[in-house]
This record gives C-alpha cells, sequence and structure tokens, in this order.
C-alpha cells in the first residue's frame, strides 16, 4: 500500500464517563476510497472532528500527512477539504460569494480567486446557478457546492461526512460520480456513511463501525470472504455436458456448489470465477447459456456480522 | 507545545464579510432608522426648547445633546435606551446561526483559529456601531449649526467628541454580552429573550433595587455608608456607567459623581465649571468600568465557544 496520508491509532473520545470513540485505529493510503461505515451514533463523525482538529482527542493518536491535528490543525485544514453531515451555506450570498468568502478564508490570492472558484462550479455542474442565491438551492446542490469547494481548495484529501445524506437516487448518483472524479484527480477520500449499498460501489476499502469501535476492516470481498464465507455467487446456465457439479466442484476456490434447477448451478467462490467456469463447461463439451455473478453486498456482510455478534453476545 | 500559526489568521476576511452582511440585512435598516427618526425627533425638540431661553450658557452647544422637552426625552436619553437595543440586534444570533445554518463546521474546516471568527464578529459589530453613532453624532452637529446659528468651541467639540468615543464603548458592553449568550444557547430566539431580560433588568430595575438592597446590607443605618453602598451597586450596571459619564462629560459643572461632604466645597466656586481634563478624570473610573465590562464579557464567550462542540 502507498504511503498513508491519514493513520489513527488507537484514536479514543470520551465525554465524561461516555465512550463515544474507542481505541480506533485504521489509515488510509493516498489515492485511495476509504469508507467509515456503521449505523448513526457509532462514532464516525467524532472520529472525522478529530482528524480535522475540530474536538479534542481523548487517547490515541492521529496523523495528517504527518501533522498532528490537536497541534498544528492550521497545517491540518490547509490540506483536507472537509464536507460536514448536511452542509450549510449562507442563504443570502451567492454561490459563488460563498466560495469567495471560503476562498479568502483559505489564503486564495485575489487574481487566482475568480478563476479557481469558476473551475470548481464547472466541476461540479453549477456553472449555470453561480449567481444565484443559495437560499434557493436543493439539498443535492448544495451538497454539489461543498464539493466545489474543496475542489477548490486543491486539498489532497476530502473527508465527507455523510455525503448521499438525505439525497434522492439520482442526486446520489450524481454525487457518486463526482467523488468518483475526485478521486481520479488524485485526490484521497475518506467518506463516513450509514447507506451502505450507496457507497459500496466507490469505496477501495471500508470499516465497519460499532459502538466506537471498528468492527471489521478491508476491501469489501476480504470481509464478505471473512464473514459470508466466499462473498462471490456464480450463477451457470448450460445444456449438455457431462459431470459439471463434480467439475465445478473441483475447481480451486469454489466452496460449495448447489444445483438450483436442472441445469443451472449455483457457484459459491473465494473470487470472481465466471472464466473457470465457462471453460469448464466448454471442457466438459456443455453449451453455455447463461452465466451471471453476484458480488457480495456490504448489506449482507453487515447484518450477518451483527447477527453473530448478537449470538456470541447473548451466548 | 505551541499551537503553530497566529490565533488572529483570517481576522481581516471574518471582520470584512461580517461588516458586509450587517450593513446590508435588512434588521440593521430598520434599527438604524429608528435610532435616526427618534433621535433628529428629540435634538429637533431639544432646539426649540433653547431658542426659547438663550441664556449665556458658555456650552449651548452640549445642551443640543442633554436637553429634553417633555415629553421626549433628550438626545442622550434616547441613545442610553437604544444603543443596548441596536447592539443585542446586532449580536444576539452571531455564533448560534453559524451553528443553526449548519456553516460552522465548514467555516472552521478551514485554515483559522475559532479566535479568528468569534473576534472578527466582534469587531464587525463595533464597526457597525461606530458607523451608525458616528453618522448620528455628525447629523446632531450639524444640525444644530444650522438651526442654532452658533458655532461650537474647541472644548465643546470635544467633549461631544469623547461623548461618542464612550457610547461606542458602551455600545461594545451590549455586544459582548448578547455575543456571550448567542455563543451559549443554541436558539436564537433564546438568546435574544435572555440579552434584552438582562437589558431590562439592569437598565430599569437595578437602579431603583439597589437602594433597597444598600439598606438591606448596612445594618448600622448609617447614611453616608448606605448611600455609598447604593451607589457602588448601581455602578454595576453598565447603564449607570454610561450615565455618570454623560454627566461628567456634557456637564462641565459636574464635579464628583459620588456624594459630596462639606469639607470637599471648601474653596470651590459654585457653578464654575471644570476644564476638559479634569471632567474626563471625575469619570475616568467609570470609562474604565465599561471597556473592562466589554473586556470581562467577551472573555466569557470566548472560553465558552473555545470549549464548545462543533457539531450541529
Amino acid at each position: 500500500m502507498s504511503k498513508p496520508v491519514i493513520e489513527a491509532k488507537g484514536l479514543t473520545k470520551r465525554y465524561g464517563t461516555a465512550t463515544a470513540v474507542d481505541g480506533v485505529s485504521f489509515s488510509v493510503g493516498e489515492g485511495e476510497i476509504f469508507g467509515l461505515l456503521g449505523p448513526n451514533g457509532a462514532g464516525k463523525t467524532t472520529t472525522i472532528l478529530m482528524l480535522l482538529g475540530l474536538c479534542d482527542i481523548s487517547g490515541g493518536e492521529a496523523r495528517v500527512f504527518g501533522h498532528n491535528p490537536a497541534r498544528e490543525p492550521l497545517a491540518v485544514k490547509r490540506q483536507v477539504g472537509y464536507m460536514p453531515d448536511s452542509v450549510g451555506f449562507y442563504d443570502h450570498l451567492t454561490a459563488t460569494d460563498n466560495l469567495y468568502y471560503t476562498a479568502r478564508l483559505i489564503g486564495i490570492p485575489a487574481t487566482e480567486r475568480k478563476q479557481k472558484i469558476a473551475e470548481a462550479l464547472a466541476r461540479v455542474r453549477l456553472s449555470e446557478v453561480a449567481e444565484k442565491r443559495v437560499g434557493t438551492f436543493s439539498h443535492g446542490m448544495r451538497q454539489r457546492l461543498a464539493l466545489a469547494e474543496i475542489v477548490m481548495k486543491d486539498a489532497r484529501v476530502a473527508i465527507l461526512d455523510e455525503p448521499t445524506n438525505g439525497l434522492d437516487p439520482q442526486a446520489s448518483l450524481e454525487l457518486l460520480d463526482l467523488i468518483r472524479e475526485l478521486k481520479a484527480s488524485g485526490v484521497s477520500i475518506l467518506l463516513s456513511s450509514h447507506l451502505l449499498d450507496r457507497v459500496q460501489s466507490v469505496c477501495d476499502r471500508v470499516a465497519l463501525f460499532n459502538a466506537g469501535r471498528i468492527a471489521l476492516m478491508g476491501t469489501v470481498g476480504e470481509l464478505g470472504r471473512e464473514v459470508l464465507g466466499g462473498g462471490y455467487a456464480v450463477e451457470v446456465e448450460a445444456q449438455g455436458g457431462s459431470d459439471l457439479a463434480r467439475r465445478f466442484g473441483a475447481m480451486p476456490g469454489v466452496r460449495s456448489v448447489s444445483e438450483a434447477e436442472p441445469g443451472r448451478w449455483r457457484l459459491v467462490c473465494e473470487s470472481d470465477l465466471r472464466a473457470d467456469a465457462a471453460a469448464q463447461v466448454v471442457a466438459a463439451g456443455g453449451r453455455l447459456t447463461q452465466l451471471s455473478l453476484d458480488q457480495p453486498s456490504l448489506e449482507n456482510i453487515y447484518t450477518r456480522y451483527f447477527q453473530n455478534a448478537e449470538v456470541r453476545h447473548a451466548a | 507545545m505551541r499551537r503553530e500559526g497566529s490565533a488572529l489568521h483570517g481576522l481581516g476576511v471574518v471582520v470584512l464579510k461580517e461588516l458586509s452582511d450587517h450593513l446590508t440585512s435588512a434588521r440593521m435598516r430598520v434599527l438604524e432608522w429608528l435610532v435616526v427618526l427618534t433621535a433628529l425627533a428629540a435634538v429637533y425638540a431639544a432646539i426649540t426648547e433653547i431658542r426659547q431661553v438663550t441664556a449665556q450658557d458658555p456650552f449651548l452647544f452640549l445642551r443640543l445633546f442633554t436637553t429634553a422637552r417633555e415629553p421626549l426625552p433628550s438626545f442622550v436619553g434616547f441613545l442610553s435606551f437604544l444603543v443596548p437595543l441596536m447592539a443585542i440586534g446586532l449580536g444576539f444570533d452571531a455564533v448560534n446561526s453559524e451553528h443553526n445554518r449548519r456553516t460552522l463546521s465548514r467555516i472552521l474546516s478551514q485554515p483559522i483559529y475559532r479566535d479568528a471568527l468569534l473576534f472578527g464578529k466582534y469587531l464587525a459589530g463595533l464597526a457597525t456601531m461606530s458607523v451608525s453613532l458616528t453618522v448620528l453624532w455628525l447629523l446632531l452637529i450639524g444640525l444644530g449649526l444650522i438651526m442654532l446659528g452658533v458655532p461650537p468651541s474647541g472644548e465643546e467639540m470635544a467633549r461631544a467628541f469623547i461623548f461618542l468615543l464612550v457610547t461606542i464603548a458602551y455600545a461594545g458592553v451590549w455586544l459582548a454580552l448578547a455575543m456571550l449568550f448567542s455563543v451559549l444557547f443554541r436558539s436564537a430566539a433564546t438568546a435574544a429573550l435572555v440579552t434584552l431580560g438582562i437589558w431590562l433588568f439592569l437598565a430599569v430595575i437595578w437602579p431603583s433595587l439597589s437602594p433597597a438592597l444598600a439598606t438591606a446590607l448596612v445594618p448600622s443605618g448609617d447614611q453616608a455608608t448606605t448611600i455609598i453602598t447604593a451607589q457602588m451597586l448601581a455602578r454595576l450596571s453598565p447603564s449607570t456607567l454610561f450615565g455618570e459619564i454623560v454627566l461628567a462629560i456634557l456637564h462641565p459643572t459636574t464635579r464628583t459623581l459620588g456624594p459630596v461632604y462639606l469639607d470637599q466645597l471648601q474653596g470651590a466656586v459654585m457653578g464654575a465649571p471644570l476644564p476638559l481634563s479634569q471632567s474626563v478624570l471625575v469619570a475616568w473610573p467609570q470609562i474604565v468600568g465599561l471597556i473592562a465590562a466589554s473586556i470581562l464579557l467577551f472573555v466569557g464567550g470566548y472560553i465558552a465557544f473555545q470549549r464548545q462542540e462543533v457539531r450541529a
């Protein structure tokens, strides 16, 4: 993995006797999208605020580009773009004026401000409403304006807190596209969400939060293997061919084979084995009619994991 | 280990933004018109009153500020009532509105400290008050020149100018109080009500309550002690301090703001005005008191703001 841009070691936040975040450790590599996922109140936002130096750290250590956010908050905040949960803007100002204020707080030189703001608004497709007051904006447009702010800042890391929260499906798809574009331009991204299926598609790695701790961490595939016992399900439909079930079962990486109905098999595998399965059908002299793949879903992983955890608690 | 960078980095940006917000807001316009119209009515009444009694007053021009004609209060009387209202109007939602609009965490994630945001808001409020009060002051002087036809002397102008500065300091106290409550209360309406309540208490109820309290506090019933205690208690209210400063600065014959003992009057020429420096000296403790009150209130708000959670 490349050099980490964000590192947390045993990060802890206590409020009185209650512990909101309890010894959380993770790191975000350069150019990666890392997802903090979990139910509301699991400690995701608190973790983010500690990384930004906006909230005291009770224990453990955080490093952003090697800077300690508690001691060098300005150095951290200069390089990190932050989009808070349900972000707000000054409603009586236009989109441009809102960004203009932030641009001056960031310290972007006067000669570059106008151009940078126009470019950033174009990136998030808000150029047409640049001179409209933000009071008239929809929730989705505000979220995009917040992304424009991060683009304008030339941030090397973007921290997005619940970016798709409260958005309709269309708007959240647009926003996820923008997040992918942001990644493509070399920005590392840390995002938090409780909407598992929405963010699954964009995250390289995820950490599942529960009650202030990280319950699981890794790529979606890894988590699938760990929790579901082989996350990929390959469905094969074939005509003819001899002894297909045995051949499928002999393939390396296949956990189980079941014949759902005559001529249709379901293979639970550790990775995407579609090509191998197809080769087996052809080698057995059969004719492949359909081949499909079910990827492991975070939703399933999450539900299964906590079901298991509850069982363990009960035991 | 120290924090890196200046705590006031970005201060100028915040001040300019808040100032432009204040100067363009509908709320400010309403407050300004309220103050201008009532103050001009007071001045007009004062001028007609002064014209009827053209005496050999060496400080005729200063009478513009202090002369009242029933049923209207004097210009100073109006100001001591309306300046707090205006300052509270500017400050009561300074911080909690950022919370409620959910802009606070976004702004604080920019490379500035919280210090810059809070101090910038205070300075912008104070600058707004200074601009409106200076304009009002100039209007008054202009009206006086036209309608009285008597040019003010240098000393009168100096006294009037000190009065302007003191009024701005007085506004600063109420602004700091309003901002303190804007930090403490998340709801702007609660903050406004609490601040207005404290203002009414300090300006209206406290001055009449303090003699009663003093009687209770001084068991011996010694008259002089009781009066002094009552005065000390009354001076806890910024309104009392402002009133005493105005008395000393705009009435040059004022020799003391406390009780006068007979031996102090020996050799004094009754009714003779004090020189400006001596008048300022008489009011100096009150002036320092006003400034100290704003600093204390601001520091209170500052500490509360630093410890506050950013999240909405």
